[in-house]
C-alpha cells in the first residue's frame, strides 16, 4: 500500500511536470491543449471503471458474492467523479476551440447519457432498499446500461460529430513528446484510480463488519 | 406458449373489468398531443420536423405510465405471489408481461394516431405501411425495457417515481432512430434510405428482448 501511494503521488508529479512544461505547445490551439493530457486520463479511468462495474455485475448476479457488489459500487462511484471530471475539462477546453460549452455531437452525447446512466445508477442503490434487493437490481441496471451505450453512440454518429479524433482512421497522429506525456499521466490517473478503489472497498468492508458487531450486539 | 397467452389473456380481462389504465393512459397522450399542439406554434415549415418528435414523446410518456401501472397491479393484492409461485420458468412470465404491455402500448398509440393526424393536420396514408412497422418496431423497444424496469422501480423506495428516471435514459436510441425514420417518410422519402436507423432499431429490440429473458428473474423474485 506504501509503495502504490509513493508510486501514485511520483507519477501525479511526473505527470503536472510533463503535461505543463515538457509537452511542446500545441500549433494551433496553444497552452490550452495541455488540458487535453488531463481529459483522456479521467475518460480513461471512466472507462475502465464502468468495464469493471459491467463485469462484477455479472460475477455478483451468477454467484451472488458480497465481494463483486462492493467492487462494482466502489468502482462505480470512482467511476462517476472522473467522468464528471472528463466532462468539466472537455468543456474547458471546448469553450475557447469550438466557441461552446456544450454541443450534441456523438462522442458529447454519449458521455453525458453515460454519465446520467451511472448517476440514476448511483441512485438507484440508495432507494432500493434492503442490501440484497439493492445489489441485484443495481447489477441488472448496470449490465442494461452497459450494453445501452453503444447503440447510443451508433445512434449519435448518424448525425456527423466534431469532436477530435486522435487515434484510428482519420487520426491526426501525435507527436512522441506529446505520447509521452499522455501515458504518464494514463498511468498516473490508473494509480490514482487503483488506490480510490482500494479504499473505497476497505470503508464498504469496514461498514459491514460494523454492521455484523452491531446486530450482536443487540 | 401456453403460459404466455394466459398471462396476457388474465392481463386483459383484469383491464377490460376495470378500463382505468386504459381511459387514462388515453386522456393522457390526447393532454400532451393537445398541449404540444397549444404551445407550440406550427407554421408549415417546422411542422415536419417537429411534430413527429410530439409523436414519439406522446408514446413515450403515456407508455411510461402505462408500464408502471401494469406492475403495481401485479402488487396490490399480491397477485405477483401467485404469478411467482406458478411452477413455470421466469422467462416465460417476462415474455408474458413483455406482450401484454406490448399490445396495451400498441392499442394506445393506434388511437392516439388519429388525433394526432387531426390536430397536426396531417397525411399518413401515404406512407402508412412503413410508419405502422416503425411505431411496431419502436414499441416493442419500449416494451423490452419497460417490462424489466418496471418490476425494479415498483420494488424500491420511490415506486413509480424513479420509473421515468431509469427507462428514459435507457430507451435514447429508440427514440432518435424511431423519430429520424419518421421524420424522412413523413417528408416523402423511402424506408431504405433510412436503413442504419432501421438496424439499430432492430438491434435494440434483439439485445434487450434476449436481455430481458435473462435478467428478469433477478428482479421479480421477492428478498
Amino acid at each position: 500500500m506504501i509503495i502504490l501511494l509513493v508510486l501514485t503521488v511520483i507519477s501525479i508529479i511526473a505527470s503536472l511536470y510533463a503535461s505543463f512544461i515538457y509537452a511542446p505547445t500545441e500549433l494551433i490551439m496553444g497552452d490550452i491543449q495541455r488540458i487535453f493530457y488531463f481529459h483522456m486520463g479521467t475518460v480513461w479511468v471512466a472507462t475502465v471503471a464502468f468495464t469493471i462495474v459491467f463485469i462484477a455485475s455479472i460475477m455478483f448476479l451468477k454467484s451472488g458474492k458480497r465481494k463483486w457488489d462492493i467492487l462494482a459500487l466502489s468502482s462505480a462511484e470512482i467511476g462517476v467523479l472522473f467522468i464528471t471530471l472528463t466532462i468539466i475539462t472537455g468543456s474547458i477546453w471546448a469553450k475557447p476551440i469550438w466557441g461552446t460549452w456544450w454541443t450534441w455531437d456523438p462522442q458529447l452525447t454519449t458521455t453525458f447519457i453515460l454519465w446520467i446512466l451511472y448517476i440514476v445508477y448511483l441512485i438507484l442503490r440508495s432507494v432500493a432498499g434492503d442490501n440484497v434487493k439493492q445489489a441485484r437490481f443495481a447489477a441488472v441496471f448496470s449490465i442494461i446500461a452497459f450494453i445501452d451505450l453503444p447503440l447510443v453512440y451508433i445512434s449519435a454518429r448518424l448525425k456527423r460529430g466534431i469532436s477530435p479524433v486522435v487515434f484510428g482512421p482519420g487520426g491526426g497522429g501525435i507527436e512522441s513528446k506529446m505520447l509521452i506525456t499522455m501515458l504518464i499521466t494514463f498511468l498516473a490517473c490508473t494509480l490514482l484510480f487503483i488506490i480510490l478503489l482500494k479504499q473505497r472497498i476497505l470503508y464498504e468492508k469496514i461498514k459491514d463488519n460494523l454492521r455484523l458487531l452491531k446486530s450482536r450486539t443487540i | 406458449m401456453k403460459t404466455i397467452i394466459s398471462i396476457v389473456r388474465k392481463d386483459f380481462i383484469s383491464e377490460f373489468r376495470s378500463r382505468d389504465m386504459f381511459i387514462s393512459m388515453f386522456t393522457f397522450s390526447l393532454i400532451i398531443i393537445f398541449v404540444f399542439n397549444l404551445v407550440l406554434d406550427l407554421t408549415s415549415n417546422i411542422k415536419n420536423i417537429v411534430s413527429p418528435a410530439v409523436l414519439w414523446i406522446t408514446f413515450l410518456f403515456s407508455g411510461s405510465i402505462g408500464l408502471s401501472r401494469s406492475y403495481s397491479l401485479e402488487k396490490e393484492s399480491e397477485a405477483i405471489k401467485g404469478l411467482l409461485l406458478a411452477p413455470v420458468d421466469r422467462s416465460l412470465i417476462y415474455m408474458g408481461k413483455f406482450f401484454s404491455n406490448l399490445i396495451f402500448l400498441l392499442i394506445i398509440e393506434i388511437i392516439t394516431i388519429p388525433i394526432f393526424i387531426i390536430l397536426f393536420n396531417y397525411d399518413f396514408s401515404i406512407k402508412i405501411i412503413e410508419i405502422m412497422l416503425v411505431i411496431f418496431l419502436g414499441t416493442i423497444g419500449f416494451s423490452t425495457v419497460g417490462t424489466l424496469f418496471s418490476a425494479i422501480s415498483l420494488n424500491t423506495r420511490l415506486r413509480e417515481v424513479l420509473l421515468p428516471i431509469l427507462y428514459f435514459p435507457i430507451i435514447i436510441p429508440v427514440l432518435l432512430n424511431a423519430v429520424r425514420i419518421t421524420t424522412s417518410l413523413l417528408s416523402g422519402e423511402s424506408l431504405s434510405s433510412n436503413s442504419s436507423s432501421l438496424q439499430v432499431l432492430i438491434a435494440f429490440d434483439i439485445i434487450f428482448f434476449s436481455a430481458g429473458l435473462l435478467l428478469y428473474e433477478y428482479v421479480i423474485e421477492e428478498s
